[in-house]
């Protein structure tokens, strides 16, 4: 059997390959769905804005369904939603994705996750990526996520939870910085 | 809803710790906390799909896909490899993505501070789709070495940056791959943040079987992403 090829840093110049503009747009006007803004600063140790991150995101349409085969419903994927995003930070350390509040997800056992979108965060100094999750304040699902409740200490819990807001334009922006280290730490996993 | 296969864990003996002193930059972002356990659901185990629509063909080919007024400086190589799972299965349809410095060890970047020559007819930036038989074909130019400044008299050994889309969100990689004899490798903190013994595989081989007379030297690349917790049946591995 072979073995799993090492991970090795993203480094400081991928961005004139990897991020052409647009990436962070998963949406045009056919996408159905509540339009929603996701943004949030990537933070290092010190409470500095890392402005060399790179932010993915995968995430289900607004009917929880993702356009993948693993997904028996796959065939009902709204065809307008492309479901994965890349966001280069700026100088501030900044990301922002428009996109669609994804709809519940169901597990195997038939209960179902509160709607939430996957993150994967590479950085230069990041010799391997970081994955989490972001949640939505506004959800009541999220008392009942299993992912959530599994992470026993509520403050931990709450750097995964986006707070929402009203921007200028009425679309709802939820906000969520990713702090790689320290007091507030964002909650990373091991899947 | 139907039964997930689900992937074997992330091998840590092959893997570099988030925090690795001699590669300064860890200090500061790398998480400290313990990792979260997380169930792999369909969140997981579910990926962007790419197919023929998402990459031309002069995009593998980063000694035509940037040519203004003339061909790159350098020489010339031709990258090959199999992206595979390490339950030994080509994965098909794997979007590959590369960038490197140009001959001189120079990148195409705002912060990019390095004093040597730009290649007017080179970016350093390429892209594929493995085939059916989960294969993947650069042509480019060897990268030089760069400085960085980690260190006094830091330099990065030659290397190729390739990000790799798997079949899900959890195979997702990013890795680099070097150059056989490179004597900067036993000195580069990013290299050697990986654990020794799985250190080997990040350094392509020569292949005469890729070489074309005349024209460029072959490298030899395999990608390994995590498998299948399940055993795979028998007739996959078959003729
Ligand atoms: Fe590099």
């Amino acid at each position: 059997m072979p073995r799993q090829t090492p991970s090795q840093t993203i480094g400081p110049f991928f961005s004139f390959s990897l991020v052409a503009g647009g990436e962070n747009v998963l949406i045009d006007e056919r996408s159905s769905g509540e339009r929603i803004l996701v943004e949030g600063r990537v933070l290092d140790g010190a409470g500095e804005p890392i402005a060399d991150a790179l932010v993915e995101i995968w995430q289900a349409d607004s009917n929880g369904i993702f356009k993948h085969l693993a997904d028996p419903r796959h065939e009902d994927a709204d065809p307008f939603f492309a479901g994965f995003g890349r966001s280069a930070t700026d100088e501030d350390g900044r990301y922002w994705f428009r996109t669609i509040k994804p709809g519940p997800v169901p597990t195997e056992d038939g209960q179902q996750q509160a709607p939430h979108i996957n993150v994967t965060v590479f950085a230069r100094g990041m010799p391997i990526q970081a994955i989490t999750r972001i949640y939505f304040a506004d959800e009541t699902a999220n008392e009942r996520d299993p992912v959530l409740a599994s992470i026993a200490d509520p403050q931990r819990q709450q750097t995964l939870i986006a707070r929402r807001e009203q921007s200028a334009d009425g679309i709802a922006r939820y906000c969520l910085d990713i702090v790689l280290q320290g007091e507030h730490e964002t909650v990373f996993f091991d899947a | 809803m139907t039964r997930l296969d689900r992937l074997k864990p992330l091998d840590w003996t092959v893997h570099p710790p988030y925090l690795h002193e001699p590669y300064r930059s860890t200090v500061s972002r790398s998480p400290r906390q313990r990792l979260v356990p997380l169930p792999q659901t369909l969140s997981e185990l579910t990926g962007p799909v790419y197919g023929d629509g998402d990459v031309e063909p002069l995009d593998s080919d980063l000694t035509r896909n940037a040519v203004r007024n003339g061909e790159p400086i350098g020489e010339r190589i031709i990258v090959v490899g199999r992206v595979l799972d390490d339950d030994g299965r080509p994965i098909p349809n794997a979007l590959v993505e590369i960038w490197q410095a140009n001959a001189a060890g120079r990148y195409i970047h705002k912060n990019e501070v390095h004093d040597a020559p730009l290649d007017p007819n080179f970016t350093g930036a390429g892209r594929c789709l493995t085939n059916a038989q989960g294969e993947y074909r650069f042509v480019t130019i060897r990268p030089g070495a760069y400085p960085w400044g980690n260190h006094d008299n830091a330099w990065r050994p030659a290397h190729i940056h390739l990000s790799i889309f798997g079949r899900n969100f959890l195979q997702r990689l990013v890795t680099q791959m070097y150059f056989p004899g490179d004597p900067l490798l036993p000195l580069d903190p990013i290299y050697n943040g990986v654990p020794e013994e799985a250190r080997q595989r990040l350094i392509s081989q020569y292949a005469h079987d890729v070489t074309e007379p005349a024209w460029a030297l072959g490298f030899r690349f395999d990608v390994v992403l995590r498998g299948s917790q399940a055993t795979p049946f028998e007739s996959e591995g078959g003729s």
